[in-house]
This record gives C-alpha cells, structure tokens and sequence, in this order.
C-alpha cells in the first residue's frame, strides 16, 4: 500500500474541491445580478382576481399558434379541452382550489429574465430575444431535453408521439403575430394584459393599491426566480404557493451553475494547464518505464 | 502500450451464453423499432414531468462511470508511475471504450432529432458555454474517439502478422505514429473524464428547486468526479476476475489488493465531502427521516461505507471474495448515487410519475448484451488479456 502515493491522489482530490470553494463565498460578490429587467422588455400580466376562468385565451391561443384540439370524448360527444399545457397547449387556465377557496391560474412560460432553459440548451436553439421573448429554434434543437428538466416551471413541452421532427413546444408570446399575444387580445375582462414589462408591474401595482383587501400584496416574477416577464397578481386570501406558482427563490437560477461552471473553465485555462501537466508526466513516465525494461535486458 | 504479455484468448465465440446474449440483441432492436417509427412515447414511460428515464440515467450516466476503468487505470499506471499494473491498462482500456460507445448508441435512441447531433461538435458559433450538457457531450464524443485511439494498437499489432494486405499496410503505416503520439493522447484519455463526469454532477445545478435537498448541493461535480474514480476500480476487480475465470488467465490478487487502499481512500473523502455539506447546510435531519428518500441515501452511504471498510481490512489483500464482494457493493453504491440523483430524487411536482417501460428496458438490456458481445469478440481474436494461455477458454 506504502507505494501508491495516496497523499498526491488526496492533493489532487483538494485541490478540485478548492476549484468549488472558492467559486462558492465568490458568488456574493457578483454584482449586477443577473440580466436585469430592460425597458424594451414585452411581457403579460395576469390578474387572478380579474379572471373569470372562460378560456377565451385557452382557444384563441390554439388558433393563433396552429394548434389542434385536446378532444375529450364524454357521453360520445367530442370537446376542444385542453387540460394541462402540452405539446398542443401553451396556455391553460387552471381552478386552483384550497378549502372551500377557488381562483383561476393561468399557466404558460413565464419569460424568465435568466431563464434555466436557455442556459440548459447545448446549441442555443431556446434564446432570449431582443424584447426578452424566450424564443425556440427548431432548426438547431436535437431534442435532448434538458430544457425541460431544468425550468423551475416545467414549462417546455415535447412532442412525445411525433417519430419525426419532434419540437419543443411552449409559448413565446405570439412573437409570429403584429398584434402581440393573442390571450391578452380576447380576454374580456382584461386578466390578461399585454405591454413593457415596466408598465405592466405599474399597472400591477395601481391594480393592488386601487383595492388592497382583495389583492395580495405581492407580484408573483417580479424577483421571483430572479425576476420574470410574465407577471401574477393573486387574491389576497389565495398566496401564490396555492396557486400553483413555486417557490423559486429570488436568484436568477441558472447564477450558481453559471459560477461554478465559469470559476473551472474560465477562458479554458484550468483544463488546457491540466493537459500539458498530464501530458509530460506520462511522457516522462512511459520513458522512465522504457529505460527500466532496457536496462533488464 | 506493451504487448509482452497480450495475446488472443482464442476458442469458439458462439458458446450458449452468446446465443442469449443474441436472442436479448434481437429483442432489443425490436423495442428500437418501435422507437424509430413510433417515437419517444410509444416505447418508453417518459414525459413532460421526467424527461429523462433509464436511457440517460443508466445506459449514459451510470454505463460511463462503470467504463471509467481505463480512466481509473491509466491514471495509476501513467500518472502515479505504476508501470506494475501496466497489463490491466489494455483490457480496462477495451471495457471502457465499449462502455462509452454504448453510451454514444444509447443518446441516439434518447434524443429526439438524432439525425442533427452532428450539429453539436459543428456549430462553434452556436456553443451555449454555460451549457453543463454540451460540456458532457463534447468531452464524450472526444473520448469515445480517443478510447478508440489508445485501443488502436491492438488491433494494429495483430492486422500487421496477418494474411489481408490492406489491414497490413493500413498498420505498418499508421502503428509507428499512434505509439509515438500515444503519451498526448494518454493524458487527453486523463483529461476527458475528469471534466465530463464531474459536469455529469453539474447538469443537476440548474434544475436545483427540482432536485430533493440530500443530492443537491453545489458539490455535485466534485462529488460524481470523486465516487467515479473508486467505480473505476470497482469494475477493473470485476473484469480481471471474470478474465481470469472464464479464460483461464493469471489474475493479480495482491495487485489489486492493494489498488482496494487507493480506492478506499476515494470512498472516504467522497463520504466525508458529502456529509461535511449536509451538516453545514443544516440538511443532515432529512437523512433519518426514514422516507423513500432517507432510506435511499441510508442504501448509497452504507453501501459506499461497508465497500471502503471492507477494502481497507488486511484481508482484502490475499481474498479474491473479498475483493470482489468490495467491489461489487461499490458498484452498486456508485449506480445507486447516479440513478438516484438522474431519476428518484428529481421531483418535478404533484402528478408525475415515471417507471421505465418494457421498451426502455428491453433497448438498455439489448445495448448491454451487444457490448458483452463485442468485448467476447474482441478478446478472442485481438491481444488485450495478459496471462497464461487460454488452456481454459470457453467458459463464457
């Protein structure tokens, strides 16, 4: 056992574990948390207290994304209901139900300022537009799915059944339409609004002062998840964790990943030093083993 | 490389035990089938809530730790100047090749538009750095490429005695440069799996709200890199004693008796990383709370614990069963920490479940059997196991 240099194996092992360390305390002291809200930035607001749960958003999303029909079959007749976001649905409208408390969630990509997704995917086919739009490239994606593993929302959709061209599905604000998204067009009670993010969280604030009693004094992505571009206001006897929304912490998300991956592979200077290390070292002991055979001989 | 000692086992390659290992071959390209025209949802259990099943848990995350051997091995034998153990490099090299090649096969069943992976070595401009996963797939791509490389020279070395005169030039032209370059492309076979199986770890960084508190920490990839290196080991034990029981070959007990105190070593500073964290993090509490979860990590620790206590006893040095016991329960212990962490401990909200399905089975036990195929093959024709001469041969 005395032979086999177990303290260098443990240098090693610590000095990988320093990597992390100090990559760790170092995140405090990151500034500019993240990418931070821009004026240009579109987004919606939705107004639980404001949504009657009618679904004209539900269809008329279907409509303006090309989207089939969910068809539920009950007594033999068919429906158009969609129950859940899927590859066929980017917007649902949802009863949240606690006790004998009810209220109406709509869900949908939220629009993350740092969104886990795009920093999830291999060769950027889910970026951040200009106008903050998570937008996808079907052209680039290859359907790995980590998109869908790392949103905090699980949020993206895959088409499960499709043996060709599978596509990750998920909202991106009607980006294709001149008139913005389509949900906040036919909402007829305006729940859902569309706009500059900034405005909306004005708005979103006029709507919680005009009427403190039924609002939650919250806005639900104003920091949430390090802050999101689809907004929530939510009645105040219904808070947001019983409304389907997580806790996400106030962080951007993927800023923890980012630091460690950084703090390793930093302008690539960390693995390339490595090689050359490990290159000459085996160099020199393949020619040390060479030399010992000869002299064997 | 040196081939003093390597020879072909020889014997006859469809022994019964091939035969099944064909007839599971079989019935996993007929699950493939179905994956191929019918796509992700009709042959396996996977959905919106677990994107990632068995596929990428067990036939990538954990098939490329269990091939880590050859990392494991040349990082002793090249680094640490073990020339001793030079004749486990070539056998240990072949395993993880085949490992790693199986777990190239298994992402092209996994992802959805297999025909644009070319796209990920080939899309500079479009690399997303902050991507933990394009990491692991470069670097495994690489190594699949380099394995092969340091692999080369077996077949080499045979194909120059031989009768077909391609083959024959092919080697005596392309043997001189490999060997020479072989010390670079050694340290880059050292290089790959130190960054890709600790960014295995990194992947689960990002989904952090989604993964249970008792696997998530930001020492995931210090933690997959340190349990990958004794897996390593774990499996050259394994495959040493299945060589030298099936082809009649020496096999060195004292030499890896005492690679079971390096390996011991590992174990150790892994479960003392991990617990220092839980305790620091005020999680320790969730680790007896005697829930699926706590007993799961209760199963990986024990596991983990039992393996190093049992490597570090006097009696691992002379005992091939308690070598192989250790070895096994580390095994176990290492596949446990990774499916755990890809699969049961990842909880995507209320409403999801996953098991994997018949297809999903069926493929990953297909993919196992072609490579035990291919390894019998190899070995027969090929010079890689170092030893007595196959006067037992057959066996397997």
């Amino acid at each position: 056992m005395s032979q086999i240099p177990r303290r260098s194996v443990l240098k090693g092992l610590a000095a990988a574990g320093a990597a992390i360390a100090v990559t760790e305390p170092a995140l405090g002291a990151v500034q500019a948390r993240g990418r931070g809200r821009r004026p240009e930035d579109v987004g919606l607001l939705y107004d639980s207290n404001r949504c009657i749960g009618c679904r004209a958003c539900v269809t008329k999303c279907k409509e303006a994304n090309d989207l089939p029909p969910d068809k539920v079959q009950i007594n033999g007749a068919d429906y158009n209901a969609p129950l859940d976001l899927s590859s066929t649905t980017k917007n649902i409208i949802r009863l949240a139900q606690d006790g004998d408390r009810a209220a109406f969630v709509k869900g949908g990509c939220m629009h993350c300022l740092d969104p886990a997704c795009v920093n999830a995917c291999m060769v950027s086919a889910l970026t951040k537009i200009p106008g903050g739009i998570v937008a996808y490239t079907e052209s680039l994606c290859v359907g790995d799915r980590y998109c869908q593993v790392a949103c905090p929302f699980n949020i993206p959709k895959y088409e499960w059944s499709k043996a060709l061209a599978p596509r990750m599905v998920k909202c991106e604000l009607c980006r294709h339409r001149v008139e913005g998204p389509a949900c906040a067009e036919v909402c007829p009670r305006q729940a859902i609004v569309t706009g500059k993010v900034n405005d909306l969280l004005a708005e979103a604030r006029r709507r919680i002062a005009g009427d403190p009693k039924q609002y939650h004094a919250k806005v639900y992505g104003e920091d949430d998840a390090g802050g999101t571009q689809v907004l929530y206001l939510a009645p105040a006897a219904m808070p947001f964790d019983k409304l389907g929304l997580p806790d996400a912490g106030t962080e951007p998300v993927p800023e923890l990943a980012q630091a460690i991956q950084h703090g390793i592979y930093k302008g690539f200077i960390a693995p390339v030093a490595l090689y050359v290390a490990l290159g000459f070292v085996v160099l020199r002991n393949r020619k040390g083993a060479a030399a010992k055979k000869e002299e064997g001989r | 490389m040196s081939t003093a000692t390597a020879t072909p086992v020889g014997g006859k390659l469809l022994t019964p035990f091939f035969k099944v290992m064909l007839v599971f071959w079989a019935l996993g390209t007929a699950a493939g089938i179905v994956r191929f025209t019918q796509g992700l949802g009709a042959a396996t259990a996977m959905s919106d809530g677990y994107p990632w099943g068995i596929w990428i848990a067990v036939d990538v995350v954990a098939g490329t730790a269990l091939a880590c051997g050859g990392y494991a091995i040349a990082l002793l034998v090249y680094v640490f100047n073990k020339g001793q153990y030079h004749a486990l490099v070539r056998p240990a090299i072949l395993t993880s090749a085949l490992g790693y090649s199986v777990a190239g096969v298994a992402i092209m069943f996994d992802v959805g538009r297999y025909w644009g992976l070319w796209k990920i070595p080939t899309y500079v401009h479009k690399w997303n750095l902050n991507s933990a996963l394009l990491e692991v797939a470069l670097c495994v791509m690489s190594y699949i490429v380099v394995l092969w490389i340091e692999l080369s020279p077996a077949f080499m070395e045979k194909w120059k005695g031989g009768d077909n005169a391609t083959l024959r030039r092919l080697s005596e032209r392309f043997l001189p440069p490999v060997e020479k370059a072989l010390p670079w492309i050694i340290a880059l076979g050292l290089l790959l799996p130190t960054m890709h199986q600790s960014s295995l770890g990194s992947v689960w960084l990002l989904p952090a709200t989604k993964l249970h508190r008792l696997w998530y920490t930001p020492w995931l990839p210090f933690l997959f890199l340190a349990s990958v290196i004794p897996l390593g080991y774990a499996m050259v034990v394994v495959e040493t004693t299945f060589s030298s029981r099936a082809f009649g070959r020496a096999r060195e007990t004292g030499m890896l008796g005492s690679l079971g105190g390096v390996t011991a070593g590992f174990v150790l500073v892994f479960l003392a990383v991990r617990f220092a964290d839980l305790a620091w993090r005020g999680r320790l509490g969730l680790a007896f709370r005697l829930d699926r979860y706590s007993l799961l990590f209760l199963l990986e620790t024990a596991l983990f614990l039992g393996s190093a206590v049992a490597l570090l006893r006097k009696k691992a040095r002379t005992s091939v069963g308690t070598q192989l016991n250790a070895a096994f329960a580390l095994i176990a212990a290492g596949l446990l920490y990774r499916i755990d962490t890809y699969i049961v401990a990842y909880n995507p909200g209320p409403g999801w479940s996953y098991f994997p399905a018949v297809g999903e089975i069926l493929i990953t036990i297909g993919l196992i059997a072609t490579e035990t195929m291919v390894y019998l093959f190899v070995v027969r024709k090929f010079p890689i196991l170092a030893g007595a001469s196959a006067s037992r041969a057959g066996a397997a």
